[in-house]
């Protein structure tokens, strides 16, 4: 593995309203290192893309807060910057795709103007060089006829191929990290496919590390190098991706790969779901935030929170019986 | 587009012939008499005579067709005829105003300059402050900027024009003197002292006019502008690295320009028909005060005219809001 490219620790944001501060992402620590794909898991509300949009300071404040933590991307520091040096490197160095893709694009500006845009500000490309890279990433990425698409609005394309927009719009100033935000949960099973060799082929050609947030366990088994599971705003368990789906350390983690329908064993009853409901996170953490939904939680959960607790193989879980409990 | 363009005026026809029926009848029935402001030494028999002069004899089908054939017919006719110098339209009838005996239409056109100077200008003026007012406040909502903001235009709207006329009247006319408190509409531009003198005069009506404009458009670009910053293209932007001025001018402001300025073409009716109350505030001799002494006097054949050039205005400019909206958002098709 080559050199740690992000480097995030502690951090922790908030979102302050009128009535109560929602604390959405609890001192999350993790690496990202150069060439790889890290996939990051859990459910709705467990603050995968308010981790990753804190980093790069596209939440709105108000309400958002980042109370505390440092982002360390290449020796600087991402949450001490102002807001003009951070937007050097959001679209140069470091590429965001987004969930919606339908709505993520301006409507009524051109694919080819919304394309140029970050390399004509970022390479600082003449509009007619500007013009034939952006043909040439579209065509990239798989659109037919990418010259005469350039001049066609958002609204004539389909959700898929605005998702492809928008991986060519990330990509399009050659970025070192790419962060992708559940790219084809608005999308169906068969663009979801397409999409994911996409990604997969232009990672081999750029060599850039993917962020990948998801909830399709399936989905992150299939690109992943390593994955993050996060609850509850913080990260429970981390581990390389096949390993961690071989041997889940954390007890959300096995509740959370016993909820995957798998194909030999439908038809037998019911899905399996995990009893109970998500944390509010209406309070900072003061025990582990899955301890009500746990089988196996012991005192000791109700009462602190559960460090990161490393174990052999490049792994860590936050799980005081982690260490302890083998195999199920 | 074209096509469109052309159906649309196509059925404009039958709306402005139905609207010119209703404000023919409208007129009609309403109470009032030409002869009502001439002296009480005329007598009854010679009062009779003045009103069957007048064409008031006739059923009022008949005047209703005079008035179509005066107005679509003999008018343009003569227009031609100023305009070319051929004479095309011969002895025909125009519609002539009860109280002066001249054209109605020659009225008009002597009275649009002052309107359209004073509260045209003020319509810009007022646009030009209410756009980055509205785009500011929205960037920065409930920031010290907005707040002044939302206060000053909660003024400038509230406070009638009668009253913040006066007010400046009193302020930088009577006890500053920097500004003339009456618009003098037979003044010449000749020079630089003369031009400067126009300015003068213009800055109490137009600044009026303008605070009460920017008032209401800068409302509508703050809400327009508030409801497109926090949609996903715009967070695209600021992940793309646009600059926050950028993401500003760029990608919020086409997207927000689209309802306001639907509300700004549908205003521009209202700059012809005149600022009715300011005019009289400042004595401007436009429109507005054309029309208020008509309806004063019961010069039927002004005020029909005059109400009925305003209902053309509001159905063209109707269009013409329409077809800028397609221009500025592809997504509408017009078929």
């Amino acid at each position: 593995m080559t050199g740690t490219l992000l480097e995030v620790r502690g951090l922790r944001t908030v979102f302050r309203t009128r009535e109560k501060t929602v604390h959405a992402v609890n001192s999350v620590s993790f690496d990202l290192h150069e060439g790889e794909v890290l996939g990051v898991v859990g459910e709705s509300g467990s603050g995968k893309s308010v981790t990753m949009m804190s980093l790069l300071g596209l939440l709105p404040s108000p309400p958002a807060d980042i109370v505390e933590g440092t982002v360390t991307f290449d020796g600087r520091d991402l949450l001490s910057m102002d807001t003009a040096e951070l937007r050097r490197i959001c679209g140069a160095e470091i590429g965001f795709v987004f969930q919606n893709p339908m709505t993520s694009l301006n409507p009524v500006l051109t694919i080819g103007h919304q394309l140029m845009e970050p390399m004509r500000h970022h390479l600082g490309l003449s509009a007619r060089a500007a013009r034939s890279r952006a043909r040439e990433f579209l065509d990239l990425v798989g659109i037919p006829d990418a010259g005469r698409r350039l001049n066609d609005h958002p609204h004539q394309f389909s959700g898929g191929m605005c998702q492809r927009v928008m991986i060519a719009m990330a990509l399009s100033c050659t970025p070192r990290i790419l962060i992708a935000d559940e790219p084809t949960t608005a999308l169906d099973v068969t663009i979801q496919a397409q999409i994911l060799d996409l990604v997969a082929s232009l990672r081999e050609r750029f060599g850039m590390a993917i962020v990948w947030i998801s909830h399709d366990l399936g989905v992150v088994a299939d690109i992943a190098d390593r994955v993050l599971v996060m609850y509850g705003g913080r990260i429970v368990e981390t581990a390389p991706a096949d390993d961690l789906f071989r041997r889940p350390r954390h007890p959300y983690t096995r509740a959370l790969l016993e909820t995957v329908p798998a194909a030999h064993r439908c038809g037998r009853g019911r899905l399996a779901t995990i009893p109970g409901q998500t944390p509010t996170l209406v309070e900072a953490p003061r025990c582990c935030s899955f301890a009500p939904r746990c089988t196996i939680a012991i005192t000791r959960c109700r009462e602190e929170v559960p460090p990161a607790i490393s174990l052999p193989g490049h792994r860590e879980a936050a799980c005081f019986l982690a260490g302890q409990h083998n195999d199920p | 587009m074209f096509h469109y363009t052309l159906r649309r005026l196509a059925f404009a026809i039958p709306t402005l012939l139905f609207i010119s029926v209703i404000l023919f009848l409208l007129l009609d029935l309403a109470p009032g008499d030409p002869t009502a402001s001439l002296p009480l030494t005329i007598p009854l028999e010679v009062r009779e005579k003045i009103r069957l002069s007048l064409g008031l004899g006739e059923p009022i089908h008949i005047r209703y067709a005079f008035w179509l054939k005066q107005f679509f017919v003999n008018e343009p006719l003569h227009l031609i005829s100023s305009l070319t110098g051929f004479d095309v339209s011969g002895e025909r009838l125009r519609v002539i105003s009860w109280q002066s005996r001249s054209p109605v239409v020659d009225i008009v056109l002597e009275r649009m300059p002052q309107t359209l100077w004073v509260v045209g200008l003020s319509y810009v003026v007022g646009i030009l402050i209410a756009v980055p007012v509205g785009i500011v406040s929205a960037w920065r909502s409930n920031g010290w900027f907005d707040q002044i903001g939302t206060f000053v235009s909660m003024v400038g709207f509230s406070v009638p024009t009668f009253f913040s006329g006066v007010l400046l009247i009193v302020i930088f006319s009577v006890h500053l003197g920097w500004f003339p408190s009456i618009y003098d509409t037979t003044h010449r531009v000749t020079d630089l002292g003369s031009f400067f003198h126009q300015i003068r005069q213009m800055v109490l009506p137009v600044s009026v006019l303008a605070l009460y404009n920017a008032a209401q458009i800068s409302r509508f670009m703050r809400a327009s502008t508030l409801d497109n910053l926090h949609l996903d293209y715009v967070r695209t932007a600021r992940a793309k690295g646009m600059p926050e001025r950028r993401v500003l001018l760029v990608h919020v402001l086409r997207n927000s320009l689209g309802p306001v300025v639907t509300v700004i073409a549908l205003g521009v009716p209202g700059i012809f028909g005149g600022a009715i109350i300011t005019e009289q505030v400042f004595k401007v001799n436009g429109l507005g005060h054309l029309l208020i002494t008509a309806i004063q006097a019961n010069d039927l054949p002004m005020v029909q005219t005059l109400t009925f050039i305003f209902a053309v205005l509001i159905i063209l400019f109707n269009l013409v809001a329409d077809l800028l909206l397609g221009i500025l958002d592809p997504r509408i098709r017009y078929g």
